[in-house]
């Protein structure tokens, strides 16, 4: 039976949703540990002990350097669990260590990946989503980056208490890379953009305006997405970019509205469940991948939506 | 100027010749390999090469004896990668060509790509783009900061270099927070889309470029085994490769007053609301 390492660069006392797919994904696993490059509180220790993992791995951050603390960790834990399945998140910095582990312990990274088999078989996204592809490790040790909204959050069941265990680090060199500042971003309300069910999303249609997105994003509980011009366009944080070089989503339902469709936009969103496009212009390629296209002006669109569904739920 | 600020920096931008993001991409269902014709150099790579540009051209420029070699692995057209960079402003050109890198995956070209930058003397910085639009893994350069002991500063969206501390500063988006980050040389850098504006290659540039010498080398000529690259020297081995069922064509609707509730319609029928 194979045995899974899930590694968290952070765990806060409840896990984010693609924390807990990537529970899920290890406790189908004969063996799973978690391993967190932080102390993991009591009541996280309660979550993961909720998908049946009665062994956890942690170490304190010291905070020095950029990075270097979270290497080690991983490092440390496939060392201390000889695991041949690691977990982790698809995140760019989640990938670098993985990454990097790959090259210091022979071992494969698959990145983009939906799945895992029994047999360690990864099934991945090739091509922005255009192919899916499999892939094994060669060396005995495969380090799966999983991509948020691929599984589906099942708690399996209680191992009672996990049992925690320090990890104990070897002397860390002067760190590489410092850290000069800080920015915290404002925390939202909604759900995170790569994690969300429902995203709403718009472009340079938008026209410095996305009160109506808002709307109905309150409404649905959505995300909000934007294309590369609306972010470059100083409309909204760079953070809501979705595409090739901003966040990839695949959720239930992905609302464009005012997104002509370049290809850089469709890598991050094609593979969404079900696509809804609002566009003034019928030949914008963003209807060839929509399940339903609306030809019109997305002010009076989505204003109208937003209050049509609120007027069900009344 | 400092006597630090002419100190001549000795950097490798890496480059990719990858197939053109605006066609359709198709991996072959013999080899599962991509097919790689109508290719062109990675969009993302050519923030790279601006990062570079710009940071000789703020330090004194290549009269003060800084180096950019644009480099490259791949067969034979790849070398076009090269050239797009050297049209930019890159001051020579590198190309491992070698029959056995094909099938290579990221850690093989990891491999590859540390032992071709070890091929060039006393390199300080090595700067890429944030991930290639093929394989789109964003490894590459974490791997190469570990092979080769520098530094890692990745996924910069705006970087400035200290030249008499001959130090980068870059921020970074990261997790909910943007930090800012800095080290000293050498190091692997690589470059998202907010770092700057590439240049396009003008006349002159085109012209300039006809008389800059590309070096081919082999991998015996950078030290490494036909077995430590390819498919050999991958970790990874790929199964099946599948494209995806086209999406089914939708329905395409013109408002004339009520789409908003056919939208809501649609959502109530997909159970969605
Ligand atoms: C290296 C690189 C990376 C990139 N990465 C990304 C990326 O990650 N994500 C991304 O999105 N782009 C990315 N791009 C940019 C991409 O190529 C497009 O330029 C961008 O997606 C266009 O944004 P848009 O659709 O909002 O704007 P446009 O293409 O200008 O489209 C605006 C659309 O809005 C419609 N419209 C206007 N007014 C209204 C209205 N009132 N109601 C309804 N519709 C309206 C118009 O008909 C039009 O179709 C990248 C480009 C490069 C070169």
């Amino acid at each position: 039976m194979s045995s899974a390492l899930v590694f968290f660069t952070d765990l806060s006392a409840a896990p984010g949703k693609a924390q807990r797919e990537l529970l899920t994904l290890a406790s189908r696993f004969g063996t799973a540990v978690v391993a967190a490059a932080t102390e993991i509180s009591a009541e996280a220790r309660e979550a993961i002990a909720g998908y049946g993992i009665g062994t956890a791995l942690q170490a304190a951050n010291p905070g020095r350097g950029f990075g270097e603390h979270e290497l080690a960790v991983l490092d440390a834990a496939l060392q201390h669990t000889d695991a041949d399945l690691v977990l982790l998140g698809n995140d760019s910095f989640s990938r670098e260590l993985g990454a990097r582990i790959a090259v210091r312990r022979n071992a494969a990274i698959v990145t983009d990946v939906i799945d895992v088999s029994a047999e360690l078989i990864a099934t991945k996204d090739e091509l922005a989503g255009s192919y899916t592809a499999s892939a094994k490790s060669t060396t005995g040790v495969l380090i799966a980056a999983v991509k948020p909204n691929s599984i589906e959050d099942a708690p399996a069941g209680s191992a009672g208490t996990v049992q925690v265990t320090d990890l104990v680090l070897g002397d860390a060199a002067a760190p590489k890379v410092s850290i000069v500042a800080v920015e915290e971003k404002v925390a939202s309300e909604r759900p995170s953009l790569s994690e969300a069910r429902v995203v709403v999303a718009g472009g340079r249609g938008v026209d410095g305006d996305f009160g109506p997105l808002e709307d109905l994003a309150d409404a649905l509980g959505a995300a909000i997405g934007a294309s590369r011009a609306a972010t470059d366009a100083g409309w909204i944080s760079h953070d809501a970019q979705v595409g090739q070089t901003g966040v990839t989503v695949s959720p239930q339902l992905y609302i464009s509205a005012g997104i002509s469709g370049a290809i850089q936009q469709k890598a991050g969103m094609q593979t969404s469940k079900y696509i809804i496009a609002v566009n003034k212009d019928v030949d914008a390629p963003v209807f060839d991948i929509a399940d339903l296209g609306i030809v019109g002006d997305l002010a009076k669109v989505l204003p109208q939506a937003a209050a049509e569904i609120r007027r069900r739920r009344a | 100027m400092s006597d630090a600020s002419t100190t001549p920096l000795t950097i490798v931008v890496l480059v990719k010749h990858v197939p053109d993001v605006q066609f359709d991409r198709h991996i072959d269902q013999e080899s599962l390999r991509l097919d790689r014709s109508e290719s062109v150099l990675s969009e993302l790579d050519e923030y790279a090469v601006e990062a570079a540009l710009a940071l000789v051209e703020d330090n004194g420029g290549f009269a003060a004896g800084h180096q950019v070699i644009a480099a490259t692995m791949g067969a034979g057209s790849s070398v076009n990668s090269v050239k797009k960079a050297l049209q930019m402003g890159a001051s020579s050109g590198l190309h491992l060509n070698d029959a056995a890198l094909a099938g290579s995956d990221a850690v093989a070209t990891s491999k590859a790509l540390a032992a071709l930058v070890r091929h060039v003397p006393n390199v300080d910085l090595v700067v890429t783009g944030m991930a290639s639009t093929d394989a789109e893994t964003s490894v590459v350069p974490a791997q190469l900061a570990e092979l080769l002991g520098f530094a890692q500063l990745t996924h910069a969206a705006s970087v400035a270099f200290d030249a008499s501390a001959r130090e980068l500063t870059v921020d970074r988006e990261h997790l909910n927070q943007r930090v800012t980050l800095k080290a000293g040389l050498p190091a692997v850098l690589s470059v998202t889309d907010q770092a700057n504006d590439p240049r396009y290659p003008n006349f002159k540039g085109i012209m300039a470029a006809k008389k800059k010498s590309i070096e081919e080398v082999d991998l015996a000529g950078i030290g490494l085994a036909a077995q430590e690259v390819g498919a050999e020297g991958s970790t990874t081995s790929v199964l099946a490769a599948e494209q995806r069922p086209a999406r089914p064509a939708g329905t395409i609707i013109h408002d004339s007053g009520d789409a908003g509730i056919a939208l809501v319609d649609f959502l109530a029928a997909q159970k969605l609301i």
